[in-house]
């Protein structure tokens, strides 16, 4: 009887990527609908737009460069970049701001490199900065969250949508007149006019530990990211990395002046600490291979975080530490080579 | 807790590897199969590092069972023995499982009434022979490694020499396989009377018998053997069930906490090897006179009508092997020999096992996980975590593709089993091990290229030495000083007008 051949080993794998960008997926589902819960439709017209623009993006850049469109489509990473950008917008936010930084993110950052597997840098982050930087404006629009004790005015589906789709509010609205600052910015502010933390702290704009409602989005986050963890798709060291970092640095600094210095839990459940830390760091392309390694950089990341929040001129570091540690992928991923079996070191 | 037969009670758990579906009690539920002597063998007359031996017999002449038809042309090397009775029909080259082509093989086809050959003594206490003769003896019984490398068992305990640890192997870390299990249950006691002979032979203070945590049939009849063998150097050790710590580099790890250097041999830190099965065939020798003419197979798989182990003879066909155990079921789609992992998979049945084959495995491709079309590196790392020999599979498969051997090597590859786990692990089904195949065959290439450039310029720069001798030695043209005197003296002449 003859039998088909195939080198050993004769078991492929059971993992695959697109598996493993769904579950990425799933995971950040809750934190989403929470994140719409307290912002508004906005958060879902970010995510739409996101998602066209990433996956048009994607589209045409396979087609130039001569590759299967249809398979890699499928592969689930461009529908993750997107989602992870769209999530670290502002809620109130004109669509070619979204579309832009998408673009820029799936068709430079990611296909120019080389496409999935290739890149240097985080895409979604990359994205990010460059829209931070380019509409500085309009990276502002965060509405208070909605929150019982919290007064103040919130624009209704139609108004956000018009907002999304023309970037402007109907009725004589501005933006200026619907933005709250973050709960970063008010402390970045605030220490800035020789406040106390304990009165900066009075704002009903602050909860238990970070910003009302912002500390619950977080919450969310750190539970995707516990089920990430879980089920195997991320390792521990990199959030491990990050929130010891931002809590090492944040600790010892309020340690020295707890008057003047947002205190450590401030700072994880904070902006995009828990994001950054088991959806964004974790990206596996962007990051070392190596378990040495990715603790090292998921300390960098953590630590520069918090020092550009705090040194910084940006209220929030997360971006910006990243695309610099992935700068240091390479030497990391050099420097951290386990030692071989039978060789000495 | 302290049993003082069980050594090192909890042996590190390995941060490596992979853990795939066991597989294994679809072929223990039924005791070993003692297959009678089938129509037909095909005895491989090549072990080891692809030295034959040489045959002692011609075709036509009958042989019986256990008669020697080969004797081997290497220190060390077996002695080949007649698996069945009956008459040699051919001596030629027949294809094997595995091999790049034919390789020298006797072919015998079994007479009615099987004859048995009994020029061996049996020595009942072989702890009175010297340990030099019971290597002899060892060769003699035309005894391999039974673990798969086919490694000629005298040879290895030659060049080991002294050893003070002697570990049997019976972790055997592969889905599907359960021969060495099956052979534990029943045959415990030849295990320990086994390595015994084989402490002896290499003058061991310390016989370790490794098992894994799911074998505790296993465990408790080696534990009885012990208590019976009431031998103090006989100790077993249970390592965790993660796939490939049945690796001789990886159990040593496991076991005593101390790697082989690279480049070196077990042997370099005081320890040998040798697979369960191997220490059983030992003790079947010098208790009953009876060479290395059979070995246990686990035959199994969706495909297989009643999976089981056989003890069959070497040189049965596969074909004949699933017969035994209910011929095939549905449509067998792949035809593997060995485990999942490293096993080979075959294009045929007809081909002959040798003493290296523990398993046949007959499977539909849905049994196995259909292949995935392969996506690129994401860099996950999770082949990293895989990898036993703490490689960086991810940076070795650029080095492949830029052929780049002088990374290579820098990189490890030299130290890379072939297990598949970083395959076994990718999801972007990426033929990693394949790949380093590849890359291997580069770098041998690179360097006996390399090998043949020192030699070529090592006979180039002998050469020009040579020349110069000889020209220091017999000038060709000796100068005419006349000559030079004349030329000089035009040289001058034309002087002044150049400086005008």
């Amino acid at each position: 009887m003859r039998f088909a051949t195939a080198q050993p080993p004769q078991w492929p794998s059971p993992s695959g990527v697109p598996g493993m960008m769904r579950i990425v997926i799933l995971a950040l589902l809750p934190a989403i609908l929470v994140s719409a819960w307290f912002y508004g439709p906005g958060v879902f017209f970010n995510i739409i737009v996101a998602v066209i623009a990433a996956l048009g993006t994607e589209a045409i850049a396979l087609r130039l460069r001569q590759k299967p469109v249809a398979a890699t489509l499928g592969d689930g990473s461009a529908l993750v970049a997107a989602l992870l950008f769209a999530f670290s917008l502002p809620p109130l936010c004109p669509w070619w701001v979204t579309a832009s930084g998408t673009v820029f993110a799936i068709g430079l950052v990611k296909h120019a490199y080389g496409g999935l597997g290739y890149n240097l840098f985080n895409p979604a982050m990359a994205g990010y900065v460059l829209v931070l930087v380019s509409f500085p404006d309009l990276m502002t629009g965060w509405p208070a969250p909605d929150i019982g004790d919290i007064d103040y005015q919130r624009p209704g589906f139609g108004a956000t949508l018009q907002y999304c789709l023309t970037g402007r509010f109907p009725d004589a609205l501005t933006l200026d007149a619907i933005a709250r600052a973050t709960t970063l910015d008010r402390v970045r502010e605030g220490l800035g006019a020789m406040r106390t933390m304990d009165e900066i702290r009075m704002n009903p704009v602050f909860g238990d530990f970070g910003g009302a409602g912002w500390e619950w989005i977080n919450n969310f986050v750190a539970m995707g990211g516990g089920a990430l963890l879980l089920l195997g798709i991320i390792r521990w060291h990199i959030p491990a990395g990050v929130l010891g970092g931002l809590l090492g640095m944040a600790s010892f600094v309020w340690l020295l002046d707890p008057e003047i210095s947002p205190s450590p839990g401030f700072h994880l459940f904070s902006g995009g600490a828990m994001l950054g830390a088991f959806f964004i760091a974790t990206d596996p392309v962007s990051s070392p291979t190596t378990a040495r390694g990715r603790l090292i950089y998921g300390a960098g990341i953590g630590i520069l975080t918090y020092v550009i929040r705090t040194w910084g001129s940006y209220a929030d570091g997360i971006a910006f530490a990243v695309l610099l540690m992935n700068m240091t992928v390479p030497l990391i991923e050099r420097w951290t080579r386990p030692r071989i079996y039978g060789r000495s070191a | 807790m302290s049993d003082p037969v069980v050594w090192n009670p909890q042996p590190r758990r390995p941060a490596w590897g992979v853990r795939t579906p066991r597989r294994k009690t679809l072929a223990t539920r039924a005791p070993i199969l003692r297959a009678p002597p089938p129509a037909r063998v095909t005895i491989p007359l090549v072990s080891g590092a692809g030295i034959s031996a040489q045959p002692v017999v011609v075709a036509g002449q009958s042989v019986r069972c256990g008669e020697p038809v080969a004797t081997p042309t290497a220190a060390g090397y077996p002695c080949i023995h007649a698996s069945i009775a009956g008459r040699v029909t051919d001596i030629g080259l027949y294809p094997v499982a595995g091999g790049s082509g034919p390789v020298p093989c006797i072919v015998i086809e079994r007479s009615d009434g099987e004859t048995v050959w009994d020029g061996y003594p049996a020595w009942p206490d072989s702890s009175l022979l010297p340990a030099a003769e019971i290597r002899r003896q060892i060769s003699a019984a035309g005894i391999v490694g039974l673990g798969g490398a086919l490694f000629p068992t005298a040879a290895k305990l030659d060049s080991a020499g002294q050893t003070p640890l002697l570990l049997l192997n019976g972790a055997e870390c592969e889905a599907y396989i359960s021969c060495d299990d099956m052979l534990l249950r029943e045959r415990a006691e030849r295990v320990v009377a086994g390595g015994r002979i084989l402490s002896a032979a290499v003058g061991a203070e310390l016989c370790v018998i490794a098992i894994k945590t799911d074998m505790p049939e296993a465990r408790r009849a080696l534990l009885d053997a012990i208590d019976a063998a009431a031998d103090p150097r006989m100790v077993i050790s249970t390592v965790t069930a993660k796939y490939p710590a049945g690796g001789e580099r990886q159990l040593i790890e496991l076991v005593f906490g101390r790697e082989v250097p690279a480049g070196g041999r077990p042997a370099d830190i005081g320890i040998i090897c040798q697979n369960v099965g191997t220490a059983a065939a030992v003790a079947d020798f010098f208790l009953d006179g009876r060479p290395l003419i059979s070995r246990v197979i686990t035959v199994t798989g969706s495909s297989i009508a009643r999976p089981c182990n056989i003890e069959a003879r070497i040189g049965t066909s596969v074909a004949d092997l699933v017969q035994l155990a209910g011929g095939y079921t549905g449509t067998p789609e792949r035809l593997i020999m060995g485990g999942p992992m490293m096993g080979i998979a075959l294009a045929d049945d007809e081909l002959p096992i040798s003493a290296a084959t523990n398993c046949v495995i007959a499977a539909t491709v849905e049994e196995l996980g259909e292949a995935s079309a392969e996506l690129p590196c994401i860099r996950c790392g999770l082949c990293v975590e895989a990898c036993p020999a703490a490689l960086m599979p991810q940076e070795l498969l650029t080095a492949v593709r830029d052929e780049n051997t002088a990374r290579l090597e820098s990189l490890g590859i030299s130290e890379c089993i072939e297990c598949g786990a970083c395959d076994y692990s990718c999801p972007s089904h990426i033929p990693l091990t394949a790949q380093f195949r590849t890359g291997k065959r580069l770098l041998a290439n690179a360097q006996l290229s390399r090998r043949e450039a020192s030699i070529a310029r090592t006979r180039f720069e002998a050469r020009n030495r040579r020349l110069a001798d000889e020209n220091r030695a017999q000038p060709e043209n000796p100068v005419d000083a006349d000559a030079l005197q004349t030329l000089l003296a035009r040289t001058r002449r034309r002087d002044p007008e150049q400086s005008d």
